[in-house]
């Protein structure tokens, strides 16, 4: 398959500058066959190291939920006012990691950017499970978690709906349609790799990726059908991926509490969504080159694509919470523009500065093309970065409780207890181990994806080649 | 009862955004006026309350750690300063008697996934225990946080036996995971209306009131029926010159007209809590006049 006369030809063109490429054009088919399919095999030790760590803290996670649950809500140090806690700040925070992977899917699948194709199959199963995270913490956080169904509009024989005028139920609403439709995006962009594992699998795999792969033979209508299928599920997911953050910033925003009742707030979640999503995709493409030995596709020009999208994406959070803090600020709204004061100069005065700095001047490491193309200290902006967005997510809810309209409520120095953490530090646990688990069983880099994407670097090239005569030529004297 | 049924009857089952007046024509819109001049913050009707309700006593360490359930709660402000500067602290202290103010657009109403809490016609808003999942948005939104939520399996723990035989059985004891609030002891204002049902008549003023407004010796608490303009309620509503379905009340709006205030305008005292949030409240307040060194 390799073309040794390809680099000849590139050094016939006078105007031609090298640029590190996305991916490397020679790589024959069955090589990335190979490559992708022993991830699903034998991972680098790293591999295990993450998924028991992260095993073992999913278990305390459950075990704090198991305490919690038999106990009552109490346990986890939440009081009056603080009625919500660092659970719902995660559960923003989830909501929102999983919206990168719809970016990276669905909107570049449309714009055409084809440097995500490597990359945007673990994207979309990092939405997924963010997604299951997230619904997890609100089962979390219910009172009564065995009734959590109230919230579904269902036929019911006693006449009772959901209140359809809270946020919560169209929270419920919006993320149920959303999880059901990145799953189905997820499993369908996956069918035809599903189909090659198929073909190479023995065993009790083998059935399992014949059952998985739906009957995919590779054949010219099924591709047709799939490539409209796939764009269709594309357009329906961009929509569900903007509302459902926007829906979820409503909880705060249709509510009256000072630092809350902003209408900034829905493109504000969806860039602080975008934002952390994007972050999160380069800490999990840095484990994943590394464990999987995917360094030849997930390459470093890809990462430095990932890292000036993060950085437009942090500018527009900054903009947009600058924009919030402004018209707090220049509002009329004495008691907003007091909760704000609060979250810059009391308790929390520490976590709220922290948050601007990570949130907004440490993305600008990512415009040194060295940091870009760093690894390990990619992995540390992008944690950081995450950490801020985290830290975002705590710094809406916490200070608004602490600091909200009735004077006599105004309490300092409320902070979370092991319970809380712990069943966050399993959400964390959790979320890895789920992720981990999908890329050994499902190939986690798009085979059919990645040889298209080669196979576009090639094309041009044979197009240089068969024009490469003229190109070298002289321009003919016009005299 | 069938899906079609169901979606046919869809515009009856819609709930409707809480708004004052929403149940101008009904015979009661229960109401209070809370003197703070006469309150002397000696707690009876916070521990009348405990009484009645069956509110679960949380201990010390729960307390501290603001997981009480005092549905009516008594707080303390002092003046600038004096916290400090005095000897007794608590000398220089004014009391405000705060629970849950049943606001007329309820802050809490809209907000509540499940309809767990809605506006009943008499205009109380009402807490259903079996409805409640616990999300906790009500309390969240509730600009007064008044609302109070089951941390822990009180019907356990708080009640030892024989002290369970002490709770009032017309009130539902709480479990855990439920949000519950003072109801304004709706199951003494349901008593009188039947008994008034039955006897064709409407309820009395002074036939029924609160526990909290049974209890205060100084009688700063007064409870009635609005809807009647003959209760004490009415008429110190009235003398306020404060309206339940106004903002801002026509009273401010003519001192802001008018600018200095006649004598009449000094002698107001009545106002509501947080009302430019235009949450339209029950309870009226009459501001302390008697200074703290009287």
């Amino acid at each position: 398959m390799s073309n040794p006369h390809d680099e000849t030809e590139i050094a016939a063109e006078p105007r031609f500058v090298p640029k590190p490429k996305d991916i490397d054009s020679d790589i024959a088919w069955a090589e990335i066959n190979g490559d992708v399919l022993r991830s699903l095999e034998r991972p680098r030790p790293l591999f295990w190291v993450i998924f028991f760590g992260s095993l073992g803290l999913f278990l305390w996670g459950v075990y704090c939920e198991i305490y919690q649950y038999n106990t009552g809500l109490g346990v986890a140090d939440l009081e009056n006012p603080h009625v919500w806690g660092l659970y719902i700040a995660t559960f923003i925070f989830w909501i929102g990691m999983s919206h990168s992977g719809t970016l990276l899917s669905a909107i570049l699948h449309l714009m055409h950017a084809d440097w995500r194709k490597p990359i945007y199959r673990f994207a979309e199963a990092m939405t997924t499970f963010s997604l299951m995270t997230a619904g997890l913490f609100v089962l979390v956080h219910l009172g009564r978690v065995w009734q959590f169904y109230y919230v579904v509009a269902y036929p019911s024989e006693r006449w009772t709906w959901p209140n359809f005028s809270s946020p919560l139920v169209w929270d419920a609403t919006a993320i149920g349609s959303y999880l059901t439709t990145s799953v189905i995006f997820l499993y369908f962009g996956m069918i035809p790799d599903l189909a090659i594992c198929r073909d190479k699998a023995t065993g009790i795999r083998r059935l399992f990726y014949r059952a998985m792969s739906v009957g995919w033979m590779g054949t010219d209508r099924q591709w047709a059908n799939f490539r409209i299928t796939y764009l269709t599920i594309a357009c329906l997911l961009i929509p569900l991926a903007v509302s459902v953050h926007s829906i979820v910033a409503t909880d705060f925003a249709v509510s009256q509490q000072p630092g809350w009742h902003t209408t900034s707030f829905p493109p504000y979640f969806v860039a602080g969504a975008l934002y952390s999503g994007c972050a999160a995709i380069i800490t999990l493409f840095i484990i994943l080159r590394y464990t999987f030995r995917f360094e030849q596709y997930m390459t470093i020009p890809i990462l430095e694509k990932l890292c000036k999208l993060t950085f437009a994406i942090s500018m527009v959070w900054t903009y947009l919470n600058l924009i919030e803090y402004a018209s707090v600020w220049y509002g009329t709204d004495s008691f907003a523009k007091q909760a704000l004061i609060y979250r810059a100069t009391g308790t929390y005065a520490g976590w709220w500065w922290a948050m601007n700095i990570l949130g907004s001047i440490v993305p600008f490491t990512l415009t040194f093309k060295a940091m870009r193309t760093n690894i390990p200290a990619m992995m540390i902006v992008s944690l950081l970065l995450n950490l801020g967005m985290w830290i975002e997510r705590f710094m809406i809810i916490s200070p608004t409780f602490a600091h909200g309209y009735y004077p006599w409520t105004w309490i300092d120095g409320w902070w979370p207890n092991w319970v809380q953490v712990g069943i966050i530090l399993g959400s964390f646990g959790w979320f890895t181990m789920l992720f981990m688990l999908f890329c050994k069983i499902f190939p986690s880099v798009s085979m059919y994806e990645v040889k298209e994407m080669v196979y576009h670097r090639r094309a041009p090239k044979k197009h240089r080649a068969a024009h490469a005569q003229p190109v070298g030529q002289a321009q003919p004297d016009p005299s | 009862m069938s899906f079609d049924n169901l979606t046919a009857n869809w515009s009856k089952l819609r709930v409707k955004r809480p708004q004052p007046d929403m149940y101008k024509d009904a015979p009661y819109k229960w109401a209070m006026v809370i003197d703070l001049d006469a309150c002397t913050g000696c707690n009876a009707c916070t521990t009348a309350c405990y009484a009645e309700n069956n509110l679960p006593v949380v201990g010390k360490d729960r307390f501290l750690a603001g997981q009480a359930m005092h549905w009516l709660r008594i707080e303390r402000y002092w003046g600038e300063g004096t916290e400090h500067t005095q000897e007794f602290p608590e000398q220089g202290a004014q009391f405000l008697p705060m629970m849950c103010q049943q606001c007329e657009a309820a802050p809490c109403e809209i907000v509540c996934p499940v309809g767990a809490t809605h506006h009943t016609p008499d205009g109380l808003n009402s807490q259903v225990y079996n409805r409640c999942i616990g999300s906790r948005y009500c309390s969240a939104n509730c600009p007064y946080k008044v609302r109070y939520f089951n941390w822990y399996n009180y019907p356990e723990t708080a009640w030892a036996s024989p002290l369970e035989q002490q709770l009032n059985p017309d009130v539902t004891v709480r479990s855990k995971g439920v949000m519950e609030k003072c109801t304004f002891c709706v199951q003494r204002l349901t008593e009188a209306k039947n008994k008034a049902r039955t006897e064709g008549r409407t309820v009395r003023d002074g036939e029924v009131v609160t526990a909290c407004a049974q209890a205060c010796p100084t009688s700063a608490i007064h409870f009635g029926n609005l809807a009647d303009p003959t209760s004490t309620v009415a008429r110190m509503w009235m003398a306020q010159q404060v309206e339940l379905a106004a903002h801002p009340q026509s009273k401010d709006e003519q001192r802001e007209k008018e600018g200095p205030l006649d004598e009449n305008a000094e002698t107001l005292r009545g106002y509501r809590i947080l009302e430019e949030l235009r949450t339209f409240p029950s309870v009226v307040y009459l501001e302390r006049i008697r200074s703290s060194e009287a």
